[in-house]
Formats: C-alpha cells, structure tokens, sequence
C-alpha cells in the first residue's frame, strides 16, 4: 500500500479521489473520507478568511510517517492524504484525510489517527482574518488530548508484546 | 558550526525573516541552548524567544526536544505548536 500525499494551494475534489482510491478494485470493502472545511466563525466572530502556512519539506516528510506509522497499525488498503496552504475562504475545504480497507473498523480507526496528528504534529499553522486584523490561531489542548490517546494506545500495544 | 535556521507563523513575524545561517559558538550545545542564545541576539529575537517553553523545534525537517544535541544539524526550524488539519 503506497499512501497519496499531496501539499497544494487548489481546491481538491474529495469524492473524486475517494473514487480514484477504490477504482477498479474488489477488495475494498470500506472507504472513509474526511473532509475539514474552513467555518464562517471563530470563536463567535466572522472571519474573512485563514492562511495556512507551512514547512514544505518538513510537511510532506512527516505526513508520510504517519500515514506509514497508520499502515503499520491496521490493514489498510489505500490512504490519500490532502492538505491545502495559502489563503482559505469560509466553506472551502483545507484537508482531506481517505482510507479504504477490507472491514469498516480499520479505515474508521486510521482516519481518526491522521486527523489527530495531522492537527498536532504535521507543521501547519493557521492564520484567522477578521475585520478586526489577523491572529495566528492557538493549538488546542483538546487536540493535544486526542492525539495523546493513540500515544497511550502503542505503549499499551508495545507492553502487551 | 554553521547552520541554516527557519523560522515559522509568529516566531518568523517577531524575528522579522523567514530563515538566516548563523554561526553557532561554541558551548551551545542543545536545541534550548540555542534559543537561549537567540534571544540574546537583540530585541527582536528577546520577542520572539521570551516564551520558549511553547516554541517547538525541528532539526533536519523531524520534531525535537528541548535537550537534543544539536551536533551535525543542517538545518533548524523554531515554530509555535502547529495548528494544521
């Protein structure tokens, strides 16, 4: 299983990588996408737009670890992984996390792991424009948490063995 | 040692550039070294480096602790915690 990653300032159609995942094959029997997508709000106040910055070797080097470090976890028949930067407008998408593989429990579990690494590890910074000027948004601790749980999760994994 | 330094989000704004190499003196031995070392460096980097404990650091484009050896780096990257996704 070769993961897609791809870094990109356009727009991505998420049905139709979904559907380039599980072209042609009959051994996908489930296919998750998530897709995040800019809010009109932040924390109540309209906002213009986010600019995502990035650490473009640095990204797409530590998205593939990930999506190799998913692959070691479950049996995963195809990942594609997404990620905007640039300017953002409210309902644009910015990231598109797709997995397939054999039963639902895997492609579920390995998408939610992206995601929660991908909010905390992957080197991405967002940027709110609102009428009142622009704030480089701050990390969430909830996010932490959520990451810090697959963490908790291969330590039990690892002492088990 | 010479090395390449980046910059992201607002530790780039507060330093005032993106990236630099410097010249790193002997003694500096570890990434929280070298941001202690920064902030000496003028107004500027005193701004940017006065909260080091929420600046996360990269060396040769993989995250770092604080007490890593710098030792050999080709490049090192100051950012704040990442808000991707």
């Amino acid at each position: 299983m070769k993961p897609t990653v791809r870094l990109q300032r356009e727009p991505f159609d998420a049905g139709a990588e979904a559907e380039k995942l599980a072209r042609g094959r009959d051994d996908i029997g489930a296919l998750i996408t998530f897709t995040g997508i800019c809010r009109g709000t932040e924390n109540g106040e309209p906002i213009a737009a986010l600019t995502l910055e990035h650490y473009p070797d640095m990204a797409e080097a530590e998205i593939m670890r990930h999506a190799a470090e998913a692959a070691s976890r479950w049996s995963l028949l195809g990942v594609t992984i997404i990620h905007r930067y640039g300017r953002i407008t409210p309902g644009e998408n910015i990231v598109l996390v797709a997995t397939a593989s054999q039963h639902r429990e895997a492609a579920f579990a390995a998408a939610e792991f992206l995601m929660d690494y991908l909010k905390t590890r992957a080197p991405f910074w967002k940027q709110v424009e609102t009428a009142s000027g622009k704030t480089w948004v701050a990390a969430k601790a909830a996010d932490d948490t959520a990451a810090g749980r697959w963490e908790v999760q291969r330590r039990e994994r690892k002492a088990a063995e | 040692m010479n090395v390449k330094l980046r910059y992201f989000a607002w530790v780039r704004e507060r330093v005032g550039k993106p990236e630099e190499t410097v010249e790193i003196p002997p003694g500096v031995a570890t990434v929280s070294d070298l941001m202690a070392w920064l902030a000496s460096r003028g107004e500027e980097y005193a701004f940017a480096f006065e909260n080091r404990n929420v600046i996360r650091a990269a060396i040769n484009r993989s995250h770092v602790r604080p007490e890593t050896a710098i030792k050999g780096a080709g490049e090192i990257a100051f950012f704040p915690p990442m808000t991707g996704g």
